[in-house]
């Protein structure tokens, strides 16, 4: 009688852990589009590594690194319009610098410089949200409007497992449901929420099915195969520009690293559960297969595009930190719109102070 | 006399030690929150409990703030008593409800029937680069609201005492610690993170405030880390000739203002120092107090030095600057001794 306990949701996969699949279904992507597709992988690995690095050099503050989700984020992203928004949390710089984010940009964020926090106009990518579950709310809201103002864009909205069990991230897909407005929902599943495993962190067999109890179509795919992520979101997001609604994807897949570089891992899981996902499910590895199976990668191929890669790294950590211009009166600056009386007194006697050298 | 050993534990360890002692003391004492079983807490405040008491008395929450807070005061109505961690007090955003609405107020408007015995511990404070909604310490904004005690203590000594006497205290308690001084590896070290703290269970009162130091000229006012920084500002007045006597607040609500107005009666001089936004902050509060019962017997108007009405900056030096320090400290105490 209460068999729908039972619901089983299928994962969407078109290339396995070897780099097998269905020669159909695969027939179906370019060379074109696979090689781009990997040099983003293979880039955005190189760039969470060298994050990694400059963090331990003490060269940028606090850093949450996304090893292991590339294919999640970047086969995602690719499936986008460049006009989509898109609201990431702080695990999505791949996602981020797959929209057009400049890497300088990034640097400077992390490197908390001022301006580094501001995204360029022309970019559709709302503040990175490290308040858990928030943004949800918030593409729901830029969904709504861009649907109110007869416009096409598309939100999609970046959370991890930890966030649906916030109250916002509930809120966010019924009200989306509701007004059935053009948000996608992408919940990327690395296993953990900091220490918490996600078996800990919801009972429901699987994350995709709760779209089901808001009406909404939910999707369950395996998010360290770029071609099923880029083909399922392809889907969600043309259905949900023909106005068919919002739609909740769980991307599986794992935090290769630390949940962030304040984090030691080593304290909730072992060695072994890692290596397994290291060695047998990296989603780099699957598409390299596939790419060199069709002749469109080699060994030297790899080495350039790593060396190429290493060197825009160098370039663009030189390029934002060549002028580091700021003062300490730059803080007072954005609290509003324009600053308020007591705002620009404490923003003047700052600047007095300033000169009479007390402050630096 | 008092037989003290002089062992010495960071602040992580003083809390967790409290707690532990209470759940031995108390089956009705149980601790849930995000990251505070295997983990520990991330600012380990409740290190070693989950391999003593297991999974049923050390509870690892889904990201879930309403729902365990929420959970905690159904629980504390039933007989329990609740240690929640909400994880950063920033967080307090997506459970306020629970928090001002029913924490604090379903025992006044139950008549008193309903007690909610509950510690809600988090951790406040900024320093270390972690951003306008990391850094917040949010003091006033608790205290404001009645219903709740609120205490911030800033020595290990004083967070075991006060732990202790939050869980034993009926009524809802918000404790709240400072991150930079709960002496953790991947944070700046301060001395003032390491204690002498005894090992039995001994309970330091809610409510009130301690005079650190004794001094004539001013009295400076400090709360958790900035009286660590009153502290070396008041080394370095006294090199200018200058005796500051240093309250450590401890207790934000209820406030002794008996201590305060004490010593200006000393001193007829009053610096307050917060790490909350200065406007309608803690130092607002005790400068009103000051000008109420306490105007004749100062000699000169009141300072206060907090952090000026912005968001806290991620950039470093941002942050520093608007981050009460030592330096700032002695300055505005040399202003206010030569007005
Ligand atoms: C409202 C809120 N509660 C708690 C936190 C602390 N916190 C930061 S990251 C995190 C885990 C999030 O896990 P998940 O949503 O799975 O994303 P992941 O980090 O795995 O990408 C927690 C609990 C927060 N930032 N915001």
């Amino acid at each position: 009688m209460f068999d729908q306990n039972e619901l089983r949701f299928e994962m969407v996969q078109l290339l396995d852990e070897n780099g097998n699949g269905d020669e159909q279904e695969l027939a179906s992507f370019s060379d074109e589009f696979l090689v781009t597709l990997y040099r983003w992988m293979r880039k955005v690995r190189v760039i969470d590594e060298r994050l990694l690095k400059m963090q331990r050099q003490g060269r940028i503050g606090t850093y949450a690194p996304f090893s292991g989700q590339e294919a999640a984020q970047i086969g995602s992203v690719l499936a986008l319009r460049k006009d989509d928004w898109i609201f990431p949390s702080y695990r999505e710089i791949a996602a981020c610098l797959a929209h057009g984010l400049p890497l300088a940009q990034i640097f400077q964020y992390v490197r908390g410089r001022v301006m580094g926090r501001k995204m360029p106009e022309d970019l559709n990518i709302f503040p990175t949200q490290i308040i858990i579950g928030a943004q949800t709310l918030h593409a729901t809201g830029c969904a709504w409007a861009t649907k109110l103002k007869g416009e096409t864009q598309v939100s999609v909205c970046y959370f991890g497992d930890g966030a649906t069990s916030e109250g916002d991230f509930h809120e966010a897909l019924n009200f989306a449901s509701v007004y059935q407005v053009p948000v996608i929902f992408f919940c990327q599943n690395n296993h953990y929420a900091i220490s918490v495993p996600v078996h800990k962190q919801t009972a429901s067999r699987t994350i995709a099915q709760k779209a089901l109890a808001y009406g909404m179509k939910g999707v369950l795919v395996d998010g360290n195969d770029a071609l099923a992520v880029y083909k399922t979101m392809k889907q969600a997001v043309e259905a949900a520009r023909n106005g068919e609604g919002p739609m909740l994807i769980e991307a599986l897949t794992y935090r290769l690293g630390p949940h962030t570089t304040a984090d030691d891992p080593t304290k909730y899981r072992n060695a072994e559960e890692v290596e397994q996902w290291k060695r047998k499910k990296d989603p780099l590895h699957r598409l390299r297969v596939l790419l060199e199976k069709r002749g469109l990668w080699t060994e030297e191929q790899e080495e350039a595009w790593v060396a190429q890669v290493n060197e825009e790294v160098t370039e663009a950590y030189e390029e934002a930190t060549a002028n580091e211009t700021g003062s300490i009166v730059d803080v007072f600056d954005y609290v509003y719109g324009k600053p308020s009386k007591l705002l620009q007194e404490q923003q003047q006697e700052v600047a007095r102070r300033k000169q009479r050298k007390e402050v630096r | 006399m008092q037989k003290t050993k002089q062992r010495l534990l960071t602040g992580n360890k003083a809390i967790a030690e409290a707690i532990r002692l209470e759940m031995e003391r108390d089956p009705n004492v149980f601790v849930m929150g995000e990251d505070v079983g295997v983990y520990g807490g991330i600012f380990g405040a409740t290190e070693g409990l989950f391999q003593q008491f297991g999974p049923e008395r050390v509870i690892d929450t889904p990201i879930s703030e309403t729902a365990f807070i929420g959970a905690a005061i159904g629980a504390a109505a039933e007989g329990m008593r609740p240690i929640v961690e909400l994880m950063f007090v920033d967080f307090f955003g997506v459970c306020m409800d629970q928090i001002y609405n029913h924490m604090a107020k379903i025992p006044y408007m139950s008549g008193g029937r309903v007690k909610l015995p509950i510690v809600l511990m988090t951790a406040v404070g900024g320093g270390y680069s972690d951003a306008a909604q990391h850094s917040q310490t949010l003091y006033a904004t608790f205290a404001h609201l009645p219903g709740m005690k609120v205490v911030a203590p800033s020595t290990p000594y004083d967070l075991k005492g006060m732990m202790i006497s939050a869980i034993r205290d009926d009524n809802p308690v918000v404790f709240m610690y400072h991150k930079t001084l709960q002496g953790l590896g991947w944070m700046d070290q301060l001395d003032a993170s390491v204690g002498h703290v005894p090992e039995e269970a001994y309970t330091v009162p809610i409510g009130k405030a301690k005079v650190v130091r004794e001094g004539t000229d001013i009295t400076i006012v400090g709360i958790q880390m900035t009286t660590h920084h009153v502290l070396e500002a008041a080394k370095k007045l006294e090199q200018h000739g200058i005796q500051a006597e240093v309250i450590d607040l401890r207790s934000l609500v209820p406030l002794d203002r008996e201590t305060i107005l004490q010593s200006i009666k000393k001193t007829h001089r009053l610096l307050v120092v917060d790490e909350d936004y200065l406007s309608y902050g803690m130092t607002a509060e005790i400068a009103a107090i000051a000008a109420e019962e306490g105007l004749y017997d100062l000699d000169a108007p009141v300072r206060r030095l907090a952090v000026p009405d912005v968001p806290i900056p991620y950039s470093r030096p941002l942050e520093q600057f608007v981050l009460p320090n030592a330096d700032k400290i002695f300055h505005e105490a040399m202003k206010l001794v030569n007005e």
